[in-house]
């Protein structure tokens, strides 16, 4: 494996160097760098689209598969539809995340179309990182679409971060959940410099008994700008949470949109939001611990992000 | 040793609160400084921290003039501070605090030993974030505990550390200054109305209007202010003189 890819493995998918344990399937400038199976999981090449589908039995309790993508230079426009079938009663790790590498003058781009079937109460956690890389004037984006269908009390735990150096990047993460269904997505995104970040969540209930917590952490510094849209639809009884924090540093700006639709009756629904500079009585606490001003904002921001 | 030469200090509008303070804290000994509300006591210990910069005056800690240190500088010399109001923050853990304060990561058993000393049960607490999930109460403990995780400080500064505790941590926190009292070489400086404070106390210096208007060994000054001020008012943590002056 060379440096570019070791390197970006091991930013968004823990990659220690050696193979992954476990069912993998590693995508490396728009080919497979490597896969394999495991007794519960089998990944297989798509038949109508660039991509895989991964299959999880029910036989997989805790066990963990890696799909991590790399773009390792300009001029590689990754285009990329994962469907993952999570039987009834599976329990499952999801590694994904992607890294961006360029060092010329050319775009590296990856759009990830990801689409979740998670049966009846299945659980999964699904992990995903993003980060751009490389000192190339080219662009590094990253478009993810996450789809989510959630089944009669599965649970579905979406942990996203994007870690600094990605250009562009344009998320939309749609999810509907069946009765009693459990969605939890925990965003963190960092944005520097001239940097873009656009997120868009749709989620909706239509199953009884069903609920959402959608909490996103987001630092805008130099001349960055995020753009945040939520909504959350409650067709049914049903509770609905959403928190978006931004921190602002330098020239950041955010816009943030939360939207709440209640269409029963006994549909819960609350949203929360901040958006401003690191408070000056927090930095000024840290002091009196001894940081100086720099760690202070940096200790601030990475628990925040954390 | 701190000593404070003519302190003075304005609010940005022109009103000066602190009007000439000279005051000596003596090391390792517990110097209780009270008096009314608005007389001018929290402005000196921010003053003392580096918070405030004084307007006239020197401040002086064992010997060295620290005037011009920042906040970071006075906290590097030894001056630990524990604010009136904690200050909150989102995605920061207590223990986060305690070992940024201590410089160092903790043991659990240290967390636990410090979180104990101000009444919180530790493995509750430690890997809790110091947001606004938190009481006030729970805040201004874990606030009191930062202050005693504190590496290297000669001078531990509380301003008023009883307010918004309950009666147990209260009893643990006059615990917790004798025992700093009586252990350490460090010397505590405690903004206060409590009379139970007051009572532990070796020195008590009693500020109004921005002026030191007594000071003195506790048993030359807290029999005064009793007498002058009027049976000590009572309240759910002991005794208040506050509402006397």
């Amino acid at each position: 494996m060379d440096e570019i890819t070791s390197k970006l493995l091991g930013l968004v998918a823990d990659w220690n160097g050696t193979d992954f344990k476990g069912a993998y399937n590693i995508r490396k400038d728009s080919g497979c760098a490597g896969r394999q199976n495991s007794e519960n999981i089998t990944i297989e090449n798509k038949n109508d689209n660039p991509g895989i589908v991964i299959k999880i039995g029910a036989g997989a309790q805790k066990e963990t598969v890696y799909i991590p993508a790399c773009v390792t230079h300009g001029g590689v426009n990754d285009l990329v539809y994962n469907d993952f079938y999570v039987e009834d009663g599976a329990d499952v790790i999801i590694v994904a995340g992607c890294g961006v590498h360029s060092d010329d003058e050319e775009e590296a781009r990856h759009n990830g179309i990801h689409r979740f079937f998670v049966g009846k109460n299945a659980k999964v956690l699904y992990k995903e990182k993003h980060i751009g890389t490389g000192n190339g004037k080219g662009a590094k984006k990253i478009d993810p679409v996450t789809d989510i269908v959630m089944e009669e009390g599965s649970y579905v735990e979406m942990d996203t971060t994007q870690i600094g150096g990605v250009t562009h990047s344009n998320r939309l993460t749609t999810a509907k959940l069946g009765a009693g269904a459990k969605l939890v997505i925990r965003e963190r995104l960092m944005t520097d410099n001239d940097e873009t970040a656009k997120s868009d969540f749709v989620v909706v209930m239509d199953g009884e008994d069903s609920g959402v917590d959608l909490v996103s952490r987001s630092v805008a510094k130099g001349n960055s700008y995020q753009d945040y849209h939520s909504v959350i639809k409650g067709n049914c009884r049903c509770t609905g949470h959403s928190a978006c924090d931004a921190i602002l540093a330098g020239n950041g700006r955010v816009n943030a949109t939360p939207e709440l639709y209640a269409g029963d009756l006994d549909a819960s629904l609350i949203h929360e939001a901040a958006i401003g500079k690191i408070a000056g009585e927090q930095l000024i606490k840290l002091r009196t611990l001894g940081l100086t001003a720099e760690e202070a904002e940096q200790k601030i921001i990475d628990g925040f992000l954390k | 040793m701190l000593e404070l030469k003519d302190i003075r200090w304005k609010l940005p509008e022109g009103e000066e609160i602190l009007k000439g303070i000279n005051l000596s804290i003596p090391d390792g000994k517990l110097t209780v400084v009270t008096g009314p509300n608005g007389g001018g006591k929290t402005s000196l210990a921010k003053i003392i921290a580096g918070l405030y910069e004084p307007a006239e005056g020197q401040i002086i800690l064992d010997g060295e003039d620290i005037t011009k240190w920042d906040i970071t500088e006075r906290a590097k010399g030894g001056i630990a501070y524990a604010f009136q109001q904690p200050v909150r923050f989102k995605g920061l853990t207590v223990r986060d605090l305690l070992e940024m304060s201590a410089e160092t990561k903790l043991k659990e058993e240290k967390v636990c030993s410090l979180l104990g000393e101000v009444g919180l049960c530790a493995r509750e607490y430690m890997d809790r974030e110091a947001d606004a999930s938190l009481s006030g109460g729970e805040s201004k403990r874990i606030e009191i505990a930062t202050v005693l995780a504190r590496k290297g400080a000669k001078m531990l500064v509380f301003d008023e550390p009883e307010a918004g505790i309950d009666l147990w941590s209260f009893t643990n926190l006059i615990e917790a200054f004798q025992r700093l009292k009586n252990e350490d070489e460090r010397s505590l400086l405690v903004i206060s109305h409590q009379e139970r404070i007051m009572e532990i106390a070796d020195h008590i210096v009693v500020i109004s209007d921005g002026k030191v208007k007594m000071q003195g060994s506790r048993d030359e000054i807290l029999p005064q202010l009793l007498s002058e001020h009027g049976a000590a008012h009572k309240c759910p943590l002991g005794k208040s003189v506050k509402e006397e002056f």
